[in-house]
């Protein structure tokens, strides 16, 4: 009895060990030792194509193709609107900020942008060309009804 | 009074009895070195990176803004210091410059901008005579490093070629009119009112597409 006790002890120690020596463990850390310090990865680059892409799901905020650094948003004033911006997009043939941008919280719209959305990066993100620490399974939502659509047919 | 500036006159008109025409010809020529050069060496030492920010007007305010700007820190790491862009680099428009600075000489003395908060309050005014002097010389501190003819457009993303090749090669606007703010904090733009900062503000209503616009569509621009 005194040695089940042990050995059910004992799983975990070895699962762990196990997990441990298998690395199975997603970590920021890697392989380095907890007592070191790891070597820094690179810095991934920013995707600068001025290509736009296609939203991963519905409601998306569209992704930024391009760099952003040292953009100035605050207060005083916001770079990426001096593009964006309602007037703007003529001279600079961006895409204008979504009219939802004009609503405040109770879908009143307003006469310029809502405070509460003024903050661009809050949503929008600009993109790196960065290895993916885990694949993406994620099945876009036309694939689906495809999918269902050609299940339904084959069962007709 | 004027007794001593006539007898100094005298002085001055009456030939040298005896200093030789060649110790004369030649110590002026050798003070005239040391006066010049003693001026320009002066002139820049106050063209400096390390001038400029001996007072913490400079230091703690704009310097301090410039630091993660890629003016400072940049991956080929060349630098624009103070200078490269607030003074002319010709002679006769850079004395012309540092005689209009003896205004910020008394701005030191007097204290105007001796605190964050004065600063922040004459940033917008500061900002606009800086705009202002750009302008008028088609950004020409810009152009001292950038200039349109060695600028490859194909090796620029899609969106900074195209914003050149219709507004800076086509001369109607300047580096300043859309740069602005790359190497300090913009102040508030709302109450630039009238200052269009990017250059980007549709025409009045009405108006109908800009000329440059309507070129790069393809229209006729009538």
């Amino acid at each position: 009895m005194k040695l089940l006790r042990l050995a059910v002890l004992a799983v975990p120690v070895f699962m762990a060990t196990a997990a441990v020596a298998q690395n199975q463990v997603a970590t920021l850390r890697n392989t380095a030792p907890l007592d070191q310090e790891g070597e820094a990865t690179q810095i991934p680059g920013i995707v600068n194509t001025d290509i736009r892409q296609v939203r991963n799901y519905p409601d998306q905020p569209p992704l930024i193709p391009h760099k952003t650094d040292n953009y100035q948003v605050d207060l005083n004033s916001n770079k990426c609107l001096t593009c964006h911006s309602r007037t703007a997009v003529e001279v600079s043939q961006a895409p204008m900020i979504s009219v939802t941008h004009f609503m405040n919280r109770e879908g009143q719209t307003l006469g310029a942008i809502s405070p509460r959305r003024y903050f661009c990066t809050q949503c929008h993100v600009v993109q790196t060309n960065a290895r993916p620490l885990v694949e993406n399974e994620f099945v876009d939502i036309d694939r689906v009804i495809d999918y269902v659509n050609t299940q339904q047919s084959g069962a007709d | 009074m004027i007794g001593f500036l006539k007898r100094l006159w005298w002085i001055i008109r009456r030939p040298s009895a005896y200093f030789s025409l060649g110790f004369l010809t030649m110590g002026g020529f050798v003070m005239g070195i040391i006066f010049w050069g003693g001026f320009n060496t002066a002139l820049e030492v106050t063209n400096t990176e390390a001038f400029c920010t001996s007072c913490h007007e400079m230091r703690d305010n704009v310097f301090e803004e410039l630091k993660p700007t890629i003016h400072y820190s940049n991956r080929s790491g060349v630098r624009a210091s103070c200078p490269d862009c607030h003074v002319p680099h010709q002679w006769s428009n850079k004395i012309a410059r540092k005689m209009q600075a003896s205004k910020e000489v008394w701005g030191k003395i007097f204290g105007t901008i001796n605190t964050r908060e004065k600063f922040l309050e004459h940033r917008l005014e500061l900002a606009q005579h800086e705009w202002a002097r750009l302008e008028a010389n088609d950004s020409l501190e810009c152009r001292n490093c950038h200039s349109d003819e060695s600028m490859d457009i194909t090796r620029q993303s899609k969106r900074a070629a195209d914003a050149h090749e219709r507004f800076l090669f086509t001369g109607e606007k300047t580096c300043i009119n859309c740069h602005k703010g790359i190497a300090h904090q913009l102040p508030d733009m709302a109450a630039a009112e009238g200052e269009d900062h990017a250059g980007l503000l549709a025409p009045a209503h009405g108006a109908g597409l800009l000329e440059s616009t309507r070129s790069y569509l393809g229209l006729s621009s009538d």
